[in-house]
């Protein structure tokens, strides 16, 4: 097996790679605003560093989002289209559960920055060897958790953003590929289905169908 | 002949997402997947449905266009891609698509400019671009008279629209008109029944001091908005709008100033060779009008056919064939998607 894992969800772009047992290789570029120039030549320098070709790769997995709809589609394009270049087996998961799976065990809160003053989050109940999520990836104001879910030790940027409103924060901010990659890995020997690719937007598109025409007549 | 560089180009400045394949000068496939139908109830083309639609129609069109062309990737000797000017989010989809191909295959990018390869594609039907050619691009997001030494190096901008694309024009005075959107075909259908002559609507930047400081620069802005209290007066008279009168004088009026500004820079620069490209380069009164008046003045006009004028991969990868047949270095593998790339920066 060789698993290259990549995700573009967060402020991190990170890709690893990952022959199974363990993480041959990964890069990780922290800016929010360079995805789309500094993913690629993370990946060439993964499979550089371990000595690969992208035609050996048996697998892509990509992080999902939610996340920041621009970064995110970067990541997301540029597995389909590595995967269908290589013909490695393409996969997809929810990056706020790589997110959970380098946390703490226990019930824990992942919550990452939505933008627009809203976090993106899921709970999770995490044991060693599974990452469970006990509610589906949604998009809120924080606010507007329940308190008792807010209390829980939180990991992603939720608590740097507000910290008044997280006051348990674990100090893992972005998605870590080898976490994620780590994941699939264990998800695929146990034969969970991850061949779901699509984008997890959970907003819609900012668009108003168009009805009145401005008056020219002043 | 098999010599000659296999170049795929990927093109997602809108919301066309294309793939084309070339072999130099020699067009194997053009496939392009559109989002206009999910844009028409907005009015316009919505940023984020179109990089949505990129993201989704990426593989099936890339997949397509190596079908319908009888090619592998794996032989590919170069991958293109618009790096800009466009939309930032949907330029992105493609950017980020070129390079996975690249990583994936080993092989060289070339970030292209938008504008320059609407000038390239013309190889493909025309055959070599004569140098220095002056072109006329004119889309739902540029219009732009520019002189081309070398279209893989050498772009010089001589005018541009000061405020609206002369697309955007033809969009917003069909939404006046009540025509579907895009409003270039249909503008042109109706125009068709309708007298050029019948209203005199405004020449933008054709006279006086205007013509001294914007002499190849173009505006759109004014006469959409005296098309729109044109029909405005008319209605609230209660009178019926002659639709096709409308739009055949309204048409007139942009291309009349389109044509005879290309034309002056032609003579101008001493130029002999005009091109016009662009989404709106497919309006038959256009062509007709720069025909009419390229062959008064001397000068060899091209249009590339329709499909190849609206956004396409074919004229990236034309625009890449070039850049590989002339030994140009290729791009970084961190080239940026630049929304606002000028023209003069062909490659990014």
């Amino acid at each position: 097996m060789l698993l290259l894992a990549l995700d573009t969800s967060t402020s991190a772009i990170t890709v690893a790679l990952h022959d199974g047992d363990r993480v041959l290789a990964q890069a990780t570029t922290l800016d929010a605003r360079a995805h789309g120039e500094r993913l690629a030549p993370g990946i060439q320098q993964v499979l550089a560093q371990a000595g690969a070709t992208p035609t050996e790769l048996t697998h892509v997995v990509c992080g999902l989002g939610p996340g920041p709809f621009t970064g995110l589609r970067v990541g997301i394009v540029t597995a389909r289209v590595l995967a269908f270049t290589t013909g490695a087996a393409l996969h997809g998961m929810c990056s706020l559960d790589a997110l959970a799976a380098d946390g703490p065990t226990g019930e824990i809160l992942v919550a990452t920055d939505a933008r627009r003053k809203e976090v993106y989050w899921a709970r999770y109940a995490v044991s060693p060897g599974s990452v469970r999520a006990l509610t589906p990836a949604a998009v809120d104001r924080p606010a507007d958790l329940p308190e008792q879910v807010r209390a829980l030790p939180t990991l992603g940027r939720g608590p740097l953003l507000y910290p008044e409103l997280f006051p348990a924060p674990v100090g893992i901010l972005d998605v870590s590929a080898a976490a994620l990659a780590g994941l699939a890995v264990r998800r695929l020997a146990a034969g969970a289905p991850l061949s779901d690719h699509e984008p997890l937007y959970l907003r819609r598109p900012d668009a108003a169908p168009h009805i009145v025409t401005k008056s020219a007549l002043g | 002949m098999n010599d000659e560089p296999l170049v795929l180009g990927i093109e997602t400045s809108c919301d066309e997402t294309g793939i084309g394949i070339v072999r130099g000068s020699t067009l194997l496939v053009d496939a392009v997947a559109s989002s206009v139908d999910e844009h028409a109830r907005f009015g316009g083309v919505v940023p984020e449905v179109a990089s949505r639609a990129h993201l989704e129609a990426m593989v099936p069109t890339l997949e397509r266009a190596c079908r319908d062309a009888g090619v592998a990737l794996r032989d590919i000797d170069a991958v293109a891609v618009t790096a800009g000017p466009g939309l930032a989010g949907a330029l992105l989809v493609g950017v980020a698509a070129a390079k996975a191909l690249a990583v994936g295959l080993g092989k060289p990018i070339y970030g292209v400019n938008h504008l320059a390869a609407h000038v390239a594609v013309d190889v493909l039907e025309h055959g070599p671009l004569p140098e220095p050619t002056m072109a006329l691009l004119v889309s739902g997001g540029h219009s732009s008279l520019l002189l081309v030494p070398d279209v893989t190096g050498d772009v010089r901008p001589l005018g541009a629209t000061i405020d609206d694309a002369a697309g955007e024009a033809f969009d917003k005075v069909a939404r006046v008109l009540g025509l579907p959107f895009p409003g270039g075909p249909h503008i042109d259908r109706v125009a068709r029944e309708g007298d050029r002559v019948a209203i005199d609507f405004p020449r933008g930047l054709t006279t006086g001091r205007d013509l001294d400081r914007y002499r190849f620069d173009f505006s759109f802005s004014g006469l959409k908005t005296a098309v729109s209290r044109w029909v405005q007066v008319r209605q609230a008279a209660g009178e019926s709008v002659p639709v096709a009168d409308v739009a055949a004088s309204f048409q007139e009026a942009v291309v009349d100033v389109l044509t005879r500004k290309a034309v002056a820079a032609c003579r101008d620069q001493g130029v002999d060779d005009l091109l016009i490209g662009g989404g709106v380069a497919a309006n038959s009164r256009l062509r007709a009008l720069a025909q009419e008046r390229c062959d008064r003045a001397g000068i060899r006009l091209r249009v590339p056919r329709p499909g190849l004028c609206t956004d396409n991969g074919a004229m990236v990868a034309a625009l890449g064939a070039q850049f590989v047949a002339r030994g140009r270095t290729p791009s970084l593998l961190d080239l940026p998607a630049d929304s606002s790339m000028p023209v003069t920066s062909v490659q990014a």
